[in-house]
């Protein structure tokens, strides 16, 4: 009793771990579990998990491994039991399956062989060894091998037993095989390995932002470390002897054989700008090898050093050297301040009485951006209203004209000494838009909101010279009576005007010039509101726009003058210059730190972003892929037969059987009935 | 005795083949190494081989499949002819009768959506009358529809390099030029079938999802204006695209006509049309069949994928979403195949499977690239 309790718990395991109900289970569970990391963004920063989901959801998720669910605990184990399943349903079939391929049951009874579904059978009309003779010629012909039963000579029954495609049981063995030594691969280079060192404390994700040289040992990993993934980047000129391998809420730092310099990143474009190639030329020093090795790395293109797989994976700036004006938004100064940053690096600036800290956090040389959209989203949105177009652009596969390259962008932060920052996103030279050209500067609070942007109008010389001297023209309250004045002769020009409605111009004029220059049009508005009756109003604000548009083109004269510029002409132009320049400085109000940062000239450095990897399963993986292949064309295109003739002294049992009941075997079933019944008549 | 082993003798595959087999595969030679002088210099190695690879294939498939001994030397007449009235000039697609009418790449895509469309109102016309003939004559038409499709896309393939010899590619790098890849993939497959079953009632179930898949195309081009060349992106680059996206689209379409297929299965397994319908046996046939040879390909598309993501992204398997699907899709089909070989089941439940499998598949090939973002996004709606 006690023996066979403990013979039976194991038995029913096997019996379960072998059986194909849980195989089919295991990969239903599989494929579901599966779809949790396609719906929810892995290997994010926790922070935007946490951001997402709240912190109640965002523990539970991290509990259950759900931000690398492909290398959480329990989805392992997964596979560990599908590498469990098929290996002991393998184990338990290949005998089997091995004793199907030789044998012929050369041992079948007439009594079993009449039970088949597929059988026949024919008088014996010529004598038994002309039989034998014909129906073995017969199946050889036919791509059948045989085995002759024990010949009792002419009066008693002769069994021929017969089969073809036996091979396709060897399919079996090649597709499961496969999966497991897939999995077994694909486990080695997963971080398997990694998480047995983690959970057993060897190893310890560094969550801190520290230099690769300062990361301690337990948040290292050796050369000799068999399996990584990892990534780095690397400014030109600059150079790597590690890579970081990212994990859960931190990294590993895994050092290198050798040391990986980059010389050059070049990014090619076609002629309508989207990019065409990324490459990275490469200098490896290995200390072990006399000669450094020289190579350029790009996408599809790997260098395999040293069993270390480098591929080019992404770019970004390395740290290009900015020369940048510095514009007073709201000042009276007239002039910009020098300033020089570098990207990627934070340095200080002061504004007169405030000081800031300005980090540079992106330069991009190319900008390409799509010329017609504005064009497109301009037309009706229905297409049966120029259906005539639409069919000839149909007509047509070659691409529309339509990206452009506007010239380089930046971005930068600036930090008041609160420690509140502003983000920045501007562009180097005037953008078009609508037919006209603006310099024009993104600002956002938080860095999930989109950048708003302010139109700094272009002069005539494309710069924002131009508007800065009006903008300062303004803001120096020293110079309101003169264009007061200015505005108040060139309005009443040529009209008879007493002199005391005059000065009552000049001296509204001064005060509206005051107040936007105060708070822009809301303090407008607002004043507005205080000393005019309801009704009034819209013909009010009306009115004091137009002052303060023809007092500000005077302005604009008068410090044009004032640096020996020509008066510009009073045509429309101009005139939208100064209500543009009206736009930006209002919007400046709203500009956070009142600072623009204009880029006048720049040095580009790239940077290089480097996957290694080294994937000692890949052997195992692609020639388990193989045998899954071949195992797969092995079970679904070579059909088991078999097939019995029993000879006897004046008839022939025909029976036929195969492993799987299609068409086409019910088809060839027929072709032999009607062939032996032909060849054993005559 | 010796005649009757000669009248039994199963004739070994060499030597069933007739005159027109081996004048088929000396046309197929003689093509592929004239190309090959022609352009050799271009390709690399890889591409040589494929080259060859591909040549030898089709003399494999004509062989086995009659049909395409005609159809291969069709579409290379009609597609040399159209890339021959360019002049190397692009604008002539839109001038040139030839071109315009017929051969300019979009023109000949728009006549294989319209002959489509067309095969499937006949097919379902011949079911509702009983009409072979009507059926015969949507064959036809499919067949005429698959010729025109791959002249287009052949035919686009010589319009790229005339936009730009850096931006010269095969066309089967966006989901626009995959979707045609798509219809005359299960257009053939399904011609297969319904020649080796001798049946053509299939073609009204069958055909829709084609019809379907030309619906998309045209709203594709129509709505998104997605016909237009684009250069490929530096990822795509590569020689993989030309076995990678081919394999893989003979999964989708042969999973797509299983699926069609199923639902001709369920509607005669519940009484209706069931007298204008094939057997269930031959329907299940078909859709095993389709289903096997699908996740063969499948299986193939997915490891060459795997070795082409090695090659570009650095790790053949990075859980990326597409290669997740992809996953789910092979474990759903592999699934099937387990139950219906092993457990012998047949019937409606394994015909609802692969109508489902069919959800499944579709999400994998559009859903993610609509719905999940990652490193696979070369198709965006």
């Amino acid at each position: 009793m006690q023996t066979a309790t403990q013979s039976s718990f194991p038995r029913a395991v096997y019996e379960l771990l072998s059986s194909m109900r849980l195989a089919i289970s295991l990969l239903t569970v599989l494929a579901i579990a599966s779809v949790i990391g396609t719906v929810l963004k892995q290997n994010e920063p926790y922070s935007n998990y946490m951001i997402e989901l709240g912190p109640f959801w965002f523990k539970a998720f991290a509990a259950l491994g759900l931000y690398d669910v492909y290398h959480a605990g329990w989805f392992l184990a997964i596979l560990l039991f599908l590498i469990l399943s098929v290996g002991f349903c393998i184990y338990r079939q290949t005998p089997l399956m091995l004793r199907e391929i030789k044998s012929f049951r050369e041992h079948a009874t007439e009594a079993s062989l009449r039970g088949f579904a597929h059988q026949a059978s024919y008088p014996l009309e010529a004598g038994k060894a002309a039989a034998m003779q014909r129906l073995t010629c017969y199946l050889a012909g036919q791509g059948f091998r045989f085995k002759l039963g024990a010949d009792g000579g002419d009066a008693q029954p002769t069994l021929i037993a017969a089969k073809a495609g036996s091979l396709t049981r060897l399919g079996y063995i090649l597709t499961h095989s496969a999966i497991v030594i897939i999995c077994i691969g694909g486990l080695i280079d997963g971080n398997v390995p990694l998480k047995v060192q983690e959970l057993l404390g060897y190893k310890k994700t560094e969550t801190r932002d520290l230099p690769s040289d300062k990361v301690p040992a337990i948040s290292r990993l050796t050369p000799a470390n068999l399996s990584f993934r990892g990534s780095v980047s690397i400014p030109e000129a600059g150079s790597a002897d590690v890579v970081y391998l990212n994990l859960a809420d931190g990294y590993l730092v895994q050092d290198l054989p050798f040391q990986i310099q980059l010389k050059k990143f070049r990014i090619e474009h076609y002629a309508t700008g989207q990019p065409k190639s990324f490459e990275s030329d490469i200098v490896i020093t290995d200390p072990d090898a006399k000669k450094a090795f020289e190579g350029t790395v790009s996408v599809n293109h790997p260098i395999i050093y040293k069993g270390v797989a480098i591929y080019q994976a992404s770019f970004g700036d390395g740290g290009s050297r900015l020369a940048m004006n510095g514009w007073s938004l709201l000042s009276p100064a007239a002039k910009p301040f020098p300033f020089k940053g570098v990207v990627n690096q934070s340095s200080s600036l002061s504004n007169g009485d405030a000081q800031y800290t300005v980090e540079i956090t992106d330069f991009k040389m190319f900008n390409v951006q799509d010329a017609d959209e504005k064009a497109d989203a301009a037309q009706p949105p229905g297409f049966w209203q120029n259906a005539s177009r639409i069919m000839d652009d149909a007509a047509s596969s070659a691409p529309k004209k339509r990206a452009h390259n506007v010239g380089p962008s930046y971005q930068y932060k600036i930090r008041d000494a609160q420690g509140q920052a502003r983000e920045y996103h501007n562009f180097m030279l005037p953008l078009q838009i609508d037919g006209r050209s603006y310099l024009v500067s993104g600002m956002r609070a938080a860095p999930n909101e989109p950048f708003r942007y302010v139109r700094f109008p272009a002069d005539e010389n494309g710069g924002v010279e131009g508007y800065m001297r009006l903008r300062a023209a303004l803001f120096d309250k020293a110079l309101h009576p003169e264009i007061a004045r200015r505005f108040a002769a060139a309005a009443t020009q040529g009209a008879a005007v007493n002199e005391a409605l005059r000065a009552k111009l000049v001296d509204s004029t001064g005060k509206v010039l005051e107040i936007f220059a105060h708070g822009g049009f809301e303090d407008l508005a607002k004043f507005i509101e205080g000393a005019v009756d309801k009704a009034e109003q819209e013909k009010a604000a009306e009115t004091y726009l137009k002052v303060l548009e023809r007092a500000l083109f005077e302005a604009n004269q008068l410090v044009r003058q004032r640096d020996g510029l020509k008066p510009l002409p009073p045509d429309m132009q101009s005139v939208q210059f100064v209500r543009e320049s009206l736009n930006a400085i209002n919007d400046s109000f709203y500009y956070g730190n009142p600072v623009y940062l204009q880029l006048k000239n720049y040095e580009e450095v790239l940077s290089s972003g480097l996957q290694l990897t080294r994937s000692p399963g890949k052997t195992l993986v692609y020639s388990g892929s193989v045998l899954l292949v071949l195992g797969l064309f092995a079970m679904f295109y070579i059909r088991e037969r078999r097939i019995w003739l029993l000879v006897q002294p004046d008839t022939v049992l025909f029976a036929m059987s195969s492993n799987r009941k299609t068409l086409d075997f019910e088809n060839e079933f027929r072709q032999h009935q009607q062939n032996l019944a032909g060849l054993l008549k005559g | 005795m010796e005649a009757v082993r000669h009248d039994y003798q199963r004739p070994s595959f060499l030597r069933s083949l007739g005159g027109l087999d081996w004048a088929y595969a000396v046309l197929l030679a003689i093509g592929s190494g004239y190309a090959f002088q022609l352009y050799g210099d271009y390709m690399d190695v890889y591409e040589k081989g494929i080259l060859f690879l591909i040549a030898a294939m089709f003399v494999g498939l004509g062989w086995f499949w009659k049909p395409i001994r005609i159809l291969l030397p069709v579409v290379a007449v009609l597609s040399l002819f159209g890339i021959g009235q360019y002049h190397g000039d692009l604008a002539r697609a839109s001038q040139a009768f030839w071109l315009k009418y017929l051969f300019a790449s979009q023109s000949a895509i728009m006549w294989m959506s319209a002959l489509y469309v067309m095969a499937t109102g006949g097919y379902w016309f011949g079911l509702a009358t009983r009409s072979d003939f009507t059926n015969r004559v949507s064959a036809g038409i499919t067949w005429s529809a698959s010729v025109m499709g791959l002249v287009g896309l052949m035919v686009r393939w010589y319009e790229s390099y005339l936009i730009g010899a850096d931006v010269g590619h095969i066309p089967l790098s966006n989901l626009y030029e995959v979707f045609i890849l798509f219809s005359i993939i299960t257009a053939l497959l399904y011609l297969y079938y319904e020649q080796h079953y001798q049946n053509r009632q299939m073609g009204a179930f069958v055909l829709p999802v084609i019809s379907a898949a030309v619906a998309f195309l045209l709203w594709y081009t129509f709505g998104r204006d997605a016909q237009h060349i684009q250069p490929l992106v530096p990822a795509l680059q590569s020689y993989w695209m030309k076995i990678h996206v081919p394999a893989n689209f003979v999964g989708y379409g042969a999973f797509s006509l299983a699926a069609m297929v199923g639902v001709a299965y369920l509607l005669k397994s519940r009484g209706h049309l069931a007298n204008r319908l094939p057997a269930l046996e031959v329907l299940d046939d078909v859709m095993y069949k389709a289903i096997a040879i699908g996740f063969a390909f499948f299986t193939i598309a997915t490891i060459l994928g795997a070795m082409w993501a090695a090659e570009a992204w650095g790790g053949y398997w990075s859980w990326d979403p597409k290669e997740t699907w992809a996953l789910i899709v092979w474990l759903n089909y592999a699934a099937w195949l387990h139950i219906r070989l092993v457990k012998g089941l047949r019937g409606p439940m394994l015909a609802w499977w692969a109508v489902v499998g069919l959800v499944v598949t579709v999400f994998a090939f559009l859903g993610v690239n609509m719905f999940l973002s990652g490193l696979h996004s070369y198709g965006t709606l």
